[in-house]
């Protein structure tokens, strides 16, 4: 369902949706032409979490986020331009090359640190969430994960930690294990949680956790306010696990694009490969979310590729920009490790 | 002029940090590990209890709230009181609190203090015994701090607490009742300055810690064989003082490192490097390290003594080295 929101701020949802799905197989362009050779993972299939979540926050909140941060970034207003950069080890980039896609931050988002470490953003989400009621300046903390953080220690201390100081916190899991490759669907965790379901883990802590369909930007939208608005009046930590995708459906961490996203997938998909037609057809969540508009009545087929025209010819010029842009100078490395 | 138990000016320091500073939040411990005078901090206690943290048994977890309350805007001193604790911490403060600001192209800072009780106390056995600052050396991003006197450590202490940087604040319970000169309102000691804390003419004794304290007494005793040490302090392993240290060697041309980290890849190794690599030239003898025996610390007495820098050991290296 669509989120109950003016119609504005739906195709901002939506425009935002498509500046990551194109951000994300433009860079699979860009590795497969050997102009950067560093680890990335993608958060295609994920857009609906990250664009719905994200719309519910203040500007000043926090968050923190790990392996697939390209989708949070993005869908927090960052420049497209600045973060291909820094993917590409540039000197305009985000962090001035020295993070790369794990670690790009944009303080002035509030994202301060991204990590490498599944579960090391945990305990400091935790952290911040702590300055905060300490300063009581309001800000919210959102620490953004996937299924497979839950598996290190750090986790359950973090959420033992939230509980008993009933920090401003909200544990995000995005469980991309939907329909995850050689594991049955929808059990995904069970070969590698005890604690199954995943809510198990932060309700063992009374931390209130629940689960919903992440490929539902309204269900999502919905459920994050609600917890948002819980989290502000003083309530303490939330955890909500969104159930998402891969894309497309369970590729590897290094994987190829069957065909690049245009909205008339949304209706036909007779040019895609066999199989990947089916998850173009019921899976993608921007397929989804822009069926949804039309079908609601809150946009045309017209509008919604004219916004995507406008997307890639934006993303197009990042991606020139940032390949342009020069690497820093060698002795760079020397300096800056301390403030 | 005024004398102060190493404790006192300890807890005047934190005392003295807390009442400037709103910012700073203490997380977990005592700062004192369990030694009779621990009831000092209960003033602290009354004086800043929203200001304080007793999590719960979860270094990695706490160390961790820590570092994220450090860059949202405050300035914690996480106590995580014997030394080896830190082995717990470590995805938090060697991956996320010492990578960040570098990582973040200089735009987010950590500035959060980890105190830690090293070394042999008498008994600790393997596990209560650790001096990991050797292993934290090797971690670039850390600020790494060891004092080794009442003066010292006050002084240490309030530049640690307003370094933008991670900083280990690396104690001693051997010195918690060690007597000095500590002036009223005195200023702040800066990173990176090594003290000559016994002038000498015939050998360089480069201590840190509790050690310094061992190298006085050592030194105290050779003056009778007339053998004039000079005990040279670093105070800060991060950054490091090498200019003062290769002052003292172009006096004395000889050279003993006496230090409780394990010999293997320790302090006394790395200082030894770098001398060898700046001041080769002006040795007369090879360097000599007393470290701690590359043994996990034994529990019986003798067999702990046996393996650390003692008075026995460094007495010996030092008459070596002017032999």
């Amino acid at each position: 369902m669509l989120p109950k929101l003016p119609r504005e701020k739906l195709l901002d949802l939506c425009r935002r949706m498509f500046v990551i799905r194109h951000f994300e197989e433009t860079l699979v362009g860009l590795y497969d032409k050997g102009v950067f050779g560093g680890h990335y993972h993608l958060y295609c299939g994920q857009e609906a979490t990250g664009v719905a979540a994200l719309s519910c926050l203040r500007a000043d909140d926090y968050l923190f986020t790990t392996h697939r941060n390209h989708g949070h970034l993005l869908a927090r207003g960052v420049d497209p331009k600045r973060l291909f950069a820094e993917i590409l080890g540039r000197v305009d980039g985000l962090n001035k090359g020295k993070g790369g896609s794990f670690h790009s931050v944009a303080p002035s988002l509030g994202f301060l640190h991204s990590s490498g470490v599944v579960a090391g953003i945990i305990p400091l989400s935790t952290g911040t969430a702590y300055a905060s009621k300490a300063l009581k300046n309001g800000r919210l903390t959102v620490c953004l994960f996937g299924d497979g953080s839950l598996e290190e220690g750090a986790a359950p201390e973090a959420f033992n930690h939230a509980s008993l100081l009933k920090l401003p916190v909200l544990f995000l899991c995005e469980n991309n294990g939907k329909y995850g490759a050689g594991r049955a669907t929808g059990a995904a965790q069970s070969t590698t949680m005890a604690a199954y379901p995943l809510t198990e883990l932060p309700k063992a802590y009374k931390v209130p956790a629940q689960q919903i369909d992440g490929m539902d930007a309204g269900l999502v939208h919905a459920t994050i306010s609600e917890a948002v608005e819980k989290i502000r009046r003083g309530e303490g930590p939330q955890f909500v696990e969104t159930q998402t995708v891969r894309y497309p459906g369970s590729e590897t961490n290094w994987p190829t694009v069957p065909k690049p996203t245009d909205t008339s997938l949304a209706w036909d998909v007779s040019g895609v490969p066999e199989k990947a037609r089916e998850w173009y057809r019921s899976c993608d969540p921007v397929l989804i979310y822009v069926r949804e508009l039309v079908d609601g009545k809150q946009a045309t087929k017209e509008e919604i590729s004219a916004i995507e025209r406008q997307v890639k010819a934006e993303i197009a010029a990042a991606a020139e920009f940032a390949v342009a842009s020069p690497y820093p100078k060698p002795e760079e490395a020397e300096t800056g490790y301390f403030a | 002029m005024r004398e102060l138990a190493y404790y006192e000016a300890k807890f005047e320091a934190l005392d003295e940090i807390m009442s400037a500073d709103e910012r700073v939040h203490l997380i977990n411990g005592t700062f004192l590990s369990l030694s009779p005078h621990r009831h000092v901090y209960q003033n602290l206690q009354k004086k800043f209890a929203e200001r304080m943290v007793a999590p719960p048994i979860s270094e990695l977890g706490f160390c961790g709230l820590a570092i994220g309350a450090a860059m949202a805007g405050l300035r914690p001193i996480v106590d995580l009181s014997t030394g080896s604790f830190i082995y717990e911490a470590w995805p938090q403060v060697a991956n996320e609190a010492a990578n960040a600001y570098s990582m973040s192209g200089g735009q987010t800072k950590v500035p959060v203090v980890f105190h830690l009780f090293h070394g042999l106390r008498g008994g600790g056995a393997a596990q209560h015994s650790g001096s990991p600052q050797s292993m934290l050396w090797n971690v670039p991003g850390l600020e790494i701090v060891i004092p080794s006197s009442p003066r010292d450590v006050k002084g240490l202490l309030k530049t640690a607490a307003a370094s933008d940087n991670p900083t280990i604040f690396v104690d001693h319970t051997r010195l918690l009742d060690v007597r000095g000169e500590v002036p009223e309102n005195d200023k702040p000691i800066p990173f990176g300055v090594a003290d000559i804390k016994r002038k000498g003419s015939d050998v360089t004794l480069i201590a840190t810690s509790y050690t310094v304290q061992v190298c006085l007494k050592v030194a105290a005793d050779l003056a009778k064989e007339k053998i004039d040490i000079e005990v040279v302090d670093p105070r800060t392993l991060v950054p490091f003082d090498l200019a003062t240290i290769l002052a003292s060697i172009d006096k004395t041309h000889r050279v003993v490192i006496a230090d409780e980290t394990h010999q293997s890849c320790g302090v006394a190794a790395e200082i030894a490097a770098r001398i060898a690599e700046s001041g080769f030239d002006k040795l007369k003898a090879p360097i000599r390290r007393v470290s701690t025996l590359d043994v996990p610390v034994p529990y019986s007495p003798p067999l702990e003594e046996h393996i650390g820098p003692n008075e026995k050991r460094i007495g010996a290296a030092v008459r070596a080295a002017v032999a």
